[in-house]
C-alpha cells in the first residue's frame, strides 16, 4: 500500500516531491524524513495521493507553511482537508513552562517549606476539628454513629486478629531462638524467658501492633477518604449537612484507639505463646515453670506501659491516615501518594512517641 | 428498516448476550454499523448502552453471542489481533478518562507515541498541537493537567485523544453530555466534517436530540434487553413503540425536531 515518492526527482527550480498511494499517519515519519531532505525551492505533488488524513495534510500544510512549498495536484477533498487543518493551527503551547538551574532548586525548597508550613497548620486544624466531633457527639449522643463505628470495629480490630497473632506468634518465636543462643554463652538459658517476657509485654508486642495496623488500617483510611474526595461523596455530605468529621473521621479514629490496645494484648498474649513453645520444645522447660517464671519476671508496670502507649498509637494513626485522606485534591494519583505519606508518617511518628514513653516511663521509676 | 443496502459493515454484533449475575442486560442483541455511517445509540438509563459499547470493543466479555469489528473478530482474540483493531479505533470514554498525570498534550501524544515512535518530536508536538485545536481547545490547555481542566474542556482534551490516530472507527459515549449548546453544536459539525473528509464512521451514544436530528444517519433504540429498532427518526416513529414515541414526540424531542426543520427550510 505504502508507495515510495520520488524525492530525486530534479527539475531546474529546486525539487518536486510526489507522494503516491496513502499520505497518512502509518508514513508520517518518512514522508517528515523525506521532505527534510530536499532542497528549497520544494513543490509537492498531491496528483497520486489516493487517501489523506489529518496528519498527512498537517506534514503538507506545515511544510507550505515554514518552507513555502508550491503545492499541485490536489483534489478538491484535499484542498478542503488541508484548509480545515489550517483553520487549527493555533499553536498550542505543549510543554509546561520550567525554570532552570538555581532558580527551580530555590522554587522547589521554597514549595516545600510552604508546603510543610500548611500541613502542620491543616494538622492543627484537623486535630481540633476531630476534637470538636468528639465533643458534638458527646453533647448530642444521638449523632452517634453505632454502626459504622461497629464495621470499623470489625475491620480494624477483628479482621486484623490472624495476621496480628500470626505475627507475633513467630516475633516471640524468633526473640526466644536469639536470646538462648545468645544466653547459652553464659550458661544463662533460664533468661530467656526474663526476655522474651519483658520486650514482647513492654516494647514489641504493642509497637508491631501499631506498626501493622499503620500499614493496614492506617492506609485503608488515607485511599478510602481520598477516593471520597475525588469522586465528590464528601462534598455531598457536607452539602446534605452530614459532618465528614463526624461520619467518617470520628468512626475510624474511635476503632483505631480501642482497638489498639486489645490488639496489643493479642499481640503480647501470641507473642508470649510463641516464646514458650520455643522455650518448652527447644530449652526444655514446662509449660507451667514457664508461665510462673512470666509472673515472676514482668511487672505490672509493664503490661500498664502497653496498654497506655496503645491507644495513643492507635490516635496517631488514625489521625495520620484521615488527614492525609482529606488532603486529597485533584487526581487519583494523590490518592496513591498521600497513603504512603499517611503509612510513613504513622509509622515514623509512632516509632518517635515510643522512644519518647520508653524514657518518660523509666524515669519515673517503671522499670 | 434493518440495514441499508449497500453495507459494508463496520461492527457486526450477532446474538450477543451479557448479564451481571441474575440481571440480563443484553439478549440476543444484533446490530449492524455500516461504513461511513453515523450511528446513534439510544436507550432509558439501564439498558445496556455502555456495556454494548463496552462490548464492542472488547473490554466486556460478553455471555454469548459474536462481534466483529473492522472485519476481525472481537471476542476471544488475542492481544496482538487485538493490536491491529486497536489503532484503527478512536473512543471518547464517558467521563473523558484521560491519564491524569499526563498533562493534555501528552495525553494526546500516548496513542501516537504507542503506535509510531518514529515520528520526531517537533513533528509530534504540532500534531498533538493541532488536534487539541481539533477538539476545541484553547491553546493554554496543552500544557495542563487534567484535574486543572473543567468538565466540558476534559471532553475536549478526551476527543483530542480519540481523534490523535486518525482513526477510521470513532466511539463516543455521550460526547456532548456536559458540553455548553455552542460547543455541542461546534462538535456535531467536527464530526459531520470529518466524517465526510475521512470516511469516517461513528458510533455514538447519545441522548442529545440536537445531535440525533442534525448529524446521525441512522439510530438504534436499545430496549428491553435487545436493539428495538434501526433506522432514521421517521422510520423509528412508524415502529409505534411507546417509548420511542415518548422520546421524540416528548416536549423536548418535538422542541428539538422543530429546531432542526427549521434549519433545513431556512
Amino acid at each position: 500500500m505504502v508507495e515510495q515518492g520520488h524525492p530525486d526527482d530534479q527539475t531546474g527550480d529546486g525539487a518536486v516531491y510526489r507522494v503516491a498511494g496513502a499520505l497518512t499517519i502509518t508514513r508520517a515519519a518518512t514522508t517528515q524524513r523525506e521532505i527534510d531532505a530536499l532542497p528549497d525551492p520544494l513543490t509537492i505533488d498531491l496528483s497520486e495521493v489516493e487517501r489523506m488524513d489529518t496528519v498527512g495534510a498537517w506534514i503538507v500544510y506545515r511544510t507550505v507553511r515554514d518552507r513555502h512549498a508550491k503545492l499541485i495536484g490536489a483534489s478538491g477533498d484535499e484542498t478542503s482537508l488541508l484548509r480545515e487543518v489550517a483553520n487549527f493551527d493555533n499553536p498550542a503551547r505543549v510543554h509546561p513552562e520550567q525554570a532552570g538551574g538555581v532558580t527551580r532548586t530555590l522554587m522547589e525548597l521554597g514549595e516545600w517549606v510552604a508546603e510543610t508550613g500548611r500541613t502542620l497548620l491543616g494538622l492543627l486544624g484537623f486535630f481540633g476539628a476531630t476534637l470538636i466531633g468528639f465533643a458534638n457527639v458527646i453533647r448530642r449522643p444521638r449523632r452517634f454513629r453505632l454502626n459504622a463505628v461497629v464495621t470499623r470495629f470489625d475491620v480494624v480490630g477483628v479482621r486484623a486478629l490472624g495476621i496480628i497473632g500470626l505475627m507475633s506468634f513467630l516475633i516471640g518465636i524468633v526473640i526466644a531462638q536469639q536470646g538462648a543462643v545468645q544466653l547459652a554463652q553464659f550458661g544463662a538459658e533460664v533468661y530467656t524467658i526474663n526476655l522474651i517476657g519483658r520486650i514482647t509485654v513492654r516494647e514489641l508486642g504493642v509497637l508491631m501492633t501499631a506498626i501493622m495496623v499503620a500499614g493496614r488500617s492506617g492506609s485503608a483510611f488515607a485511599a478510602q477518604l481520598g477516593t471520597m474526595k475525588i469522586t465528590e461523596e464528601i462534598d455531598a455530605m457536607r452539602t446534605i449537612g452530614v459532618s465528614p468529621v463526624e461520619a467518617l473521621v470520628l468512626p475510624r479514629m474511635m476503632a483505631s484507639i480501642l482497638m489498639m490496645p486489645l490488639l496489643g494484648f493479642w499481640a503480647i498474649v501470641t507473642a508470649l505463646l510463641g516464646g514458650g513453645i520455643f522455650v518448652w520444645l527447644e530449652l526444655g522447660y514446662p509449660p507451667m515453670t514457664y508461665i510462673q517464671r512470666l509472673q515472676e519476671v514482668i511487672p505490672m508496670t509493664d503490661l500498664w506501659i502497653a496498654l497506655i502507649k496503645a491507644p495513643v498509637f492507635g490516635f496517631i494513626i488514625a489521625l495520620a491516615g484521615c488527614f492525609q485522606g482529606m488532603q486529597v485534591e485533584g487526581n487519583s494519583e494523590e490518592v496513591g501518594s498521600r497513603t504512603t505519606t499517611a503509612v510513613v508518617q504513622s509509622i515514623f511518628l509512632v516509632i518517635v512517641l515510643d522512644a519518647v514513653f520508653a524514657v518518660f516511663f523509666s524515669s519515673i521509676g517503671w522499670k | 428498516m434493518t440495514k441499508p443496502k449497500d453495507c459494508d459493515p463496520v461492527i457486526t454484533v450477532k446474538g450477543l448476550r451479557n448479564s451481571f449475575g441474575e440481571q440480563v442486560v443484553h439478549d440476543n442483541l444484533d446490530l449492524t454499523v455500516c461504513r461511513g455511517e453515523i450511528l446513534a445509540v439510544v436507550g432509558g438509563s439501564g439498558t445496556g448502552k455502555s456495556v454494548l459499547l463496552r462490548s464492542i470493543i472488547g473490554l466486556q466479555t460478553p455471555d454469548a453471542g459474536e462481534i466483529e469489528v473492522l472485519g476481525e473478530n472481537m471476542v476471544n482474540r488475542t492481544e496482538d489481533e487485538a493490536k491491529n483493531i486497536r489503532r484503527r479505533w478512536g473512543i471518547l470514554f464517558q467521563n473523558g478518562a484521560l491519564f491524569s498525570t499526563l498533562t493534555v498534550a501528552e495525553n494526546v501524544e500516548v496513542p501516537i507515541r504507542e503506535y509510531f515512535p518514529f515520528i520526531t518530536p517537533p513533528l509530534l508536538d504540532e500534531i498533538a498541537s493541532y488536534k487539541i485545536a481539533m477538539g476545541g481547545l484553547p491553546p493554554d490547555a496543552g500544557p495542563k493537567f487534567p484535574s486543572e481542566l473543567s468538565g466540558g474542556m476534559v471532553k475536549r482534551a478526551g476527543i483530542a485523544r480519540a481523534l490523535a490516530l486518525d482513526p477510521e472507527l470513532l466511539f463516543l459515549d455521550e460526547p456532548t453530555a456536559g458540553l455548553d449548546p455552542i460547543a455541542a453544536a461546534a462538535f456535531d459539525e467536527l464530526i459531520l466534517s470529518l466524517q465526510k473528509r475521512l470516511g469516517l464512521t461513528v458510533f455514538v451514544i447519545t441522548h442529545d436530540l440536537d445531535t440525533l436530528h442534525s448529524i446521525c444517519d441512522r439510530i438504534a433504540v436499545l430496549a428491553d434487553k435487545k436493539v428495538l429498532g434501526v433506522g432514521t427518526i421517521p422510520e423509528l416513529l412508524a415502529l409505534d413503540h411507546p417509548w420511542i414515541q415518548e422520546y421524540f414526540n416528548g416536549p423536548r424531542g418535538r422542541a428539538a425536531a422543530a429546531s432542526y426543520e427549521h434549519e433545513v427550510t431556512a
